[in-house]
């Protein structure tokens, strides 16, 4: 059997890549591709702590993340859309037009 | 009506109400219908409260209509009570002030803000009601304060005019120091005796437990005495608080006649006969009343007899009368303070209204050099104005001379009294005889020095006619009442009415007055006459028969007369020693030090604290969306790190993957 540490650190990895992601990219798609990424991460983290702690409570968090996300995405998209048809660009730099 | 007292000041504030909040667009004729219904139904109210209290064979009422202020074992009532001082008070307020109301329609037909002036006269005569049926000091207070804030309504009621508006802020201010006075007084009575009605402080039982020594002469009672006097010397304009008065005649003139000369200016010598009890047990308080009364009498009458404004010589003449008042208060004749205070209030309103009427027929002129020879063409005015100079000059058999004689009389033989003040209040007589009767030949005899092309001299209307001739009649027998004692053949019929009241206070003064006899009193009413007809000469000899006279003995004692022309120059001491100090400290210390450098300081730092710490932290809001990302990312970091690191959770979870 894989140990917990394993799928932690696993989780860790992908959850800081997209952070990294997040930050540091400037397409909207990928931002929000890395949003995604980090959801995943959570999720794998709580499916492993679920598993070792022999409870079923992080795979019902779990399922709720995956509904949370598909929504999330629904709306997430709709406004990216709405940006890029306006806007003609998906590059957050140019979506400021509230800056002061 | 007895049981329902409440009604009769409860009248006159619906009048103030309806006229102030609907009177704008009403005519005028509603307006006054209105205002002298009001009062009207007032003075039949009042009329019939006292016949009732008569017919009930003249028993003190008293009755708790609500409670007001209840604090611990402290209670405000609104109580109204009425007694034999009550119904002389009530009858002099209503009904000359009814008179007022009625010439006042006609004096004021012709002035912008109409409604507003009788919304503020009905409103004054709410509060004098209130002030002369309370049945305790705190509501009296609350009568004391109204009157003072009608007082300045109407003082300021042309409030365009400079001059008007400041002689209102300086009526209401120094009404207020006497009242500082009178507010610590009723503190000292409450804190000693542990109530605030009349009922209760001056009960025979409490009273007579009470023995001048027990208190001391700087005692409680004493205190007590003098602070409350304080508060009448400011509304009752005694020395040294009696500038405000000659300024008030800024208002219109029915307004000096009912609030400046009838009505408000006695409500002192009303709280001191009121607290008689507390009064006469204090020697020294009521020494300080009657040299206070008698120096006010005298001071003011001498200032009296050079003024050349028709309304400052009455002015000047009402605070010399109300200190006659409160030395007849001092010397222990309340009866006699009360009774000058009554037929004051008859021929001092007739007075005013009758110069009124003269300043109306002139066309607004008021100064006296300017008129002359105006007896022809308003003859009734002359002939009322007449009736009222007689009755304060103090001739028999007007209301003057009785109220004066008694209380010449009383300071005479009383034993508070003594001949200094006996001197003074004569000499006081010889004083109002001349300057009333200079007035009279100023005004209407001698040669006319006005323009008679251009100024168009013409009697006044009916309405402000009537009012005269009715007071004019009061003013000839007002005095009657007390005619029989003097001339030996029967009761003085106002003293035994006021009887009850004073009782206690009048043993000694009746005790005296069975001793000296009957003959004292009459030598002394003769003495007073003639002091009062040498007054008449010698006026009649300098202003008619010799006119040039009066301004070569104006040259021939300039340092005097310019002293008197000027007052006394208190006004300019005043503002020497009290109102540029106070101004030069408000200015710099309240003003620029505290308002400006400390308030304002600190309320303007706080906003340009706020101010600058939002323009720093603005630049957080870049707009761009990474920056926001970040932002996020290192708040996620900042609440990990605090979970992991200040709490127990890190061990936990630790342990677990572990």
């Amino acid at each position: 059997m894989v140990p917990t540490n394993y799928y932690v650190i696993l989780s860790a990895i992908l959850f800081g890549l997209g952070v990294f992601a997040f930050i540091f990219k400037r397409n909207v798609i990928t931002i929000f591709m890395s949003i995604e990424l980090m959801l995943n991460a959570v999720n794998l983290a709580f499916v492993a702590f679920s598993q070792a702690l022999g409870k079923l409570d992080g795979q019902v968090f779990v399922l709720f993340v995956i509904v949370v996300a598909a929504a999330e995405a629904a709306v997430g998209l709709g406004i990216i859309i709405l940006i890029a048809r306006n806007r003609q660009t998906l590059n957050v730099e140019r979506v400021d037009l509230l800056k002061l | 009506m007895l049981a329902y007292l409440w009604i009769v000041p409860l009248l006159p504030l619906l009048g103030s109400a309806i006229n102030g909040l609907l009177g704008a667009k009403w005519p005028n004729k509603y307006v006054t219908a209105t205002a002298i219904t009001s009062t009207g139904l007032s003075f039949l109210c009042a009329v019939e409260a006292v016949r009732e209290f008569v017919e009930s064979g003249q028993a003190f009422f008293h009755k708790e209509f609500f409670t007001w202020i209840t604090a611990g074992n402290f209670r405000a009532g609104f109580d109204l009570q009425m007694d034999q001082l009550t119904v002389v008070m009530v009858l002099v307020v209503t009904g000359v002030g009814w008179l007022i109301h009625i010439y006042s329609t006609g004096y004021m037909a012709h002035e912008g803000g109409y409604y507003r002036f009788f919304s503020y006269l009905n409103l004054f005569m709410f509060f004098m009601l209130i002030l002369v049926l309370a049945a305790n000091y705190v509501l009296l207070f609350v009568g004391w304060e109204g009157v003072g804030l009608s007082s300045y309504l109407l003082i300021g009621f042309w409030f365009l005019k400079r001059s008007a508006s400041d002689a209102g802020k300086k009526a209401f201010i120094v009404n207020r120091i006497g009242d500082f006075g009178f507010m610590l007084g009723m503190f000292w009575l409450f804190q000693k005796f542990g109530t605030l009605d009349f009922q209760t402080l001056f009960d025979a039982k409490h009273a007579g437990g009470w023995s001048v020594e027990a208190f001391g002469q700087l005692g409680t009672l004493t205190i007590a005495c003098l602070l409350l006097f304080m508060g009448a010397t400011g509304k009752s304009a005694q020395l040294p608080l009696y500038v405000w008065l000659p300024d008030a005649m800024e208002g219109p003139t029915p307004v000096s006649a009912l609030i400046h000369a009838a009505t408000m200016v006695t409500a002192g010598v009303y709280v001191v006969a009121r607290s008689h009890i507390l009064f006469t047990h204090s020697p020294t308080a009521m020494l300080v009343v009657a040299i206070v009364g008698c120096a006010t009498a005298f001071f003011a009458a001498t200032i009296g007899l050079v003024q050349t404004d028709i309304k400052k010589v009455l002015a000047y003449s009402t605070v010399s009368q109300l200190g006659y008042m409160f030395l007849a208060c001092g010397v222990g004749a309340f009866t006699a303070g009360i009774f000058h205070l009554m037929t004051h209030a008859f021929f001092k309103a007739l007075l005013f209204l009758a110069a009124g009427s003269v300043i109306h027929a002139m066309g607004g002129e008021q100064e006296m050099p300017k008129m002359g020879g105006l007896s022809k063409k308003i003859k009734w005015t002359y002939a009322t104005m007449f009736v009222a100079t007689l009755a304060i000059a103090g001739i028999p058999p007007f209301a003057g001379f009785f109220s004066k004689d008694a209380i010449l009389f009383s300071s005479f033989q009383s034993e508070r009294g003594g001949r200094i003040l006996y001197g003074f209040g004569l000499l006081t007589a010889l004083l109002t005889a001349f300057y009333m009767f200079r007035l009279i030949f100023l005004t209407f005899n001698g040669k006319p020095r006005y323009d008679e092309k251009k100024v168009h001299v013409h009697e006044s209307p009916s309405s402000m006619l009537g009012p005269l001739v009715v007071l004019a009649i009061l003013s000839a027998i007002g005095g009657l009442l007390a005619a029989p004692a003097l001339l030996g053949i029967g009761p003085d019929y106002f003293t035994s009415f006021l009887a009850p009241v004073f009782g206690g206070a009048h043993e000694a003064v009746e005790a005296g007055a069975e001793a000296a006899g009957h003959q004292l009193e009459l030598i002394l009413a003769g003495v007073a006459f003639g002091t009062a007809l040498i007054g008449i000469v010698i006026a009649y000899w300098l202003y008619l028969k010799n006119p040039r006279k009066p301004d070569d003995l104006a040259k021939s004692m300039k340092p005097a007369y310019n002293t008197l022309l000027n007052k006394y120059y208190v006004d300019e001491l005043y503002a020497f020693l009290v109102v540029r100090p106070l101004l030069w400290l408000s200015t710099n210390a309240f003003w620029k030090g505290i308002d400006v450098a400390v308030i304002d300081g600190t309320v303007n730092g706080i906003a340009h604290g706020a101010s600058a710490t939002g323009d720093g932290v603005r630049h957080s809001q870049s707009g761009n969306t990474r920056s926001y990302a970040v932002w996020v990312v290192a708040g996620a970091i900042i609440v990990l790190a605090v979970v992991f690191y200040w709490s127990g959770a890190a061990k936990t979870v630790l342990g677990v993957v572990r």
